[in-house]
């Protein structure tokens, strides 16, 4: 009997499991919302690159706030949009540590576009994860920085028109005119060889922070079906059919090739 | 600098007392009338080793404290009026996160952009916790150059020893007034072990440090909790000077640059036969209720002066429970009263109370 009983515990597909780094809470997103896609890529890199002891997170003001529920490592709030200001002041007393800033669209590239600007430049060594869903989650849908044009927000119900509402702020491009920028990818969530794409992205990143190099950012263009008002697939495809049109993915930076490439 | 007397600034004074504290990194920005200090941190700083940056705004270089203290090293901020206004988002969160640091603000006019002269208009926003929650933070007022230095370094321990933001609250004539200053008797202190700082989690269970508590029990305990921690600092903290109190029939309140010149002031008054004292509040927060309580059996009268229209004196009647009358003079908008102006004030309300007397 008892070999049976053993032989009906489930066994995880091969490679397939928890990561360490993540807990076992369930999340508070959305079905189908991209976040918990990145939660895990992060943790999946920093269990194998052996980080977990090291890292230090800082949770943005949005539908990042939990992510200290998620990652089993140390992690530190900061006001709307600070997020990589509270991440520069702990790199500099603790240049030993992976820092990370993650930050959504609105945290970034709206309230914190002095920070993230200056962050860039100064080329702080911390490595930013930013979600860009085109939309602010936490508080319902309304219009971000990053919204496309005709997209329709919750303050932009007819949608968003340039003459009105401005037009979307590409993150990459704008940060990759800046000398302290070292390692600057777009990545898209889209499907599962793109996820592995993202997943290669973050451990570029870490490794450009642990050489030293300067500032990095992944940014994953990420469903949010709830505010897009569709259902996951639905939000799924529309990443490759509107999204990612707007905001192509590839590498908009990388120091280590051209250094590569000088040498 | 060893154990002579040197000649500094308030804000070089300030900014080498922070050294001695053992700051392991400032972050600001410019403005008048602090620059000095911020220029004097630029370059001691790096000599030392430590972390130093201008930031790209007021809001950035809290923010940057945040993290600095999350790590459990000893950080500071300085700035003015205005610049204070935009690191109060800061302040509340490290309230919140019961957070050690260190902010410095060399007041100057208001409201708005006001101009760069000397003022003390942000007392309200400086001992009513300053930005939104329900907070305090603890607020000291030097009133010599020296006093900017010892206050300095008491501030880095008292944030430390409460877990929670520490003001400092200068003017501009003592940021930018020249005066003998020592720093024997402040030793390269040794900061206290932070076990809750966020280090990374190498043989002990993840940390976080956070203001969000989305239950509102959860909030209400936290809520409850902060404000033990408040009413304990109340208790130990109060910090003040009395100036020939015993006999006293009349007396003034001063702080800071105010409280320099009303001393000239009870001194001329003495020596017409004007039996003047004065209670001079070092913690603007927790503030020395007591002393002014216990005056206000004895003395006839109080005067209070301030380079505003008036803020401290709210905190005075708080303590003289309408008792005694309570008087406002002072000047605003950058001015300073003078010594004979104070003197000028005191006779004035001498004679008020004596008609009301009489009545």
């Amino acid at each position: 009997m008892s070999s049976t009983t053993a032989a009906k515990k489930p066994k995880r597909p091969h490679g397939y499991r928890r990561p360490d780094t993540l807990t076992d809470a369930p999340t508070h997103f959305c079905p189908g919302c991209g976040h918990g896609i990145v939660h895990r890529l992060v943790a999946e890199v920093i269990d194998e690159m052996g980080l977990r002891e090291s890292a230090i997170a800082v949770a943005p003001v949005g539908c990042g706030v939990l992510a200290y529920d998620y990652w089993k490592i140390d992690v530190s709030e900061a006001a709307h949009g600070r997020t990589p200001a509270v991440a520069t002041g702990i790199k500099r007393v603790q240049p030993d540590k992976l820092v990370l800033s993650y930050q959504g669209d609105g945290d970034l590239a709206a309230i914190g576009t002095a920070e993230i600007i200056h962050t860039a430049n100064r080329g702080e060594n911390i490595t930013v994860l930013f979600i860009n869903n085109a939309i602010y989650g936490m508080t319902g849908g309304q219009m971000a920085p990053t919204t496309m044009l005709q997209q329709k927000t919750a303050t932009t119900q007819a949608g968003r028109e340039a003459r009105v509402h401005g037009n979307p702020i590409h993150v990459c491009e704008l940060l990759a005119t800046l000398d302290g920028s070292a390692y600057l990818e777009r990545v898209s969530l889209s499907s599962p060889s793109n996820v592995r794409k993202g997943k290669k992205a973050i451990k570029k990143a870490f490794e450009t922070q642990l050489a030293g190099l300067g500032f990095s950012l992944v940014e994953f263009l990420s469903p949010c079906p709830t505010y897009w008002r569709m259902n996951p697939v639905e939000a799924l495809k529309h990443i490759d059919q509107a999204l990612s049109k707007v905001f192509p993915p590839g590498v908009v930076k990388d120091k280590t090739r051209e250094e590569g490439k000088d040498a | 600098m060893g154990q002579e007397k040197v000649l500094m600034t308030g804000n070089e004074a300030i900014g080498e007392a922070a050294i001695r504290a053992g700051v392991q990194a400032y972050y600001g920005y410019p403005i008048t009338p602090q620059n000095e200090l911020t220029a004097y941190m630029s370059r001691r700083m790096l000599e030392e080793g430590r972390v130093f940056i201008q930031s790209e705004s007021e809001l950035a270089a809290i923010s940057m404290v945040t993290g600095s203290s999350v790590s459990g090293k000893r950080a500071m901020t300085s700035s003015s009026s205005p610049g204070i206004s935009l690191k109060q988002e800061g302040i509340s969160y490290m309230a919140g996160m019961e957070l050690p640091g260190v902010i410095v603000n060399v007041m100057r006019g208001g409201p708005g952009l006001g101009n760069i002269g000397p003022a003390q208009s942000d007392y309200w926003q400086a001992t009513r916790g300053g930005g939104h929650g329900d907070y305090r933070t603890i607020c000291l007022a030097p009133s010599t150059v020296q006093e900017c230095a010892d206050l300095v370094y008491l501030a880095f321990d008292l944030a430390d020893k409460h877990r929670n933001p520490v003001l400092v609250l200068a003017d501009g004539r003592l940021g930018q007034m020249m005066e003998p200053v020592t720093f024997a008797h402040l030793p390269d202190a040794q900061p206290p072990e932070k076990p809750w700082a966020l280090t990374g989690a190498k043989g002990r269970q993840p940390q976080r440090i956070v203001s969000l508590h989305l239950n509102l029990d959860e909030l209400e305990q936290h809520n409850i909790k902060l404000g033990k921690k408040y009413a304990k600092i109340e208790k130990d903290e109060v910090r003040f000077e009395e100036i020939q109190m015993d006999d006293a029939e009349a007396c003034i309140v001063a702080y800071g640059t105010s409280a320099r010149v009303a001393k000239e002031s009870l001194k001329r008054a003495r020596q017409q036969g004007l039996k003047v004292g004065m209670i001079r509040p070092i913690t603007l927060w927790p503030y020395p209720y007591e002393p002014v309580r216990a005056a206000a059996d004895r003395v006839r009268f109080f005067l209070v002066p301030e380079m505003s229209l008036g803020q401290m004196i709210e905190d005075v009647r708080l303590g003289v429970e309408g008792k005694k009358p309570v008087y406002h003079t002072g000047r605003c908008g950058g001015n300073v009263s003078t010594a004979q102006e104070i003197l000028d004030e005191l006779h004035h309300c001498c004679q008020k109370t004596q008609t009301a007397t009489r009545v």
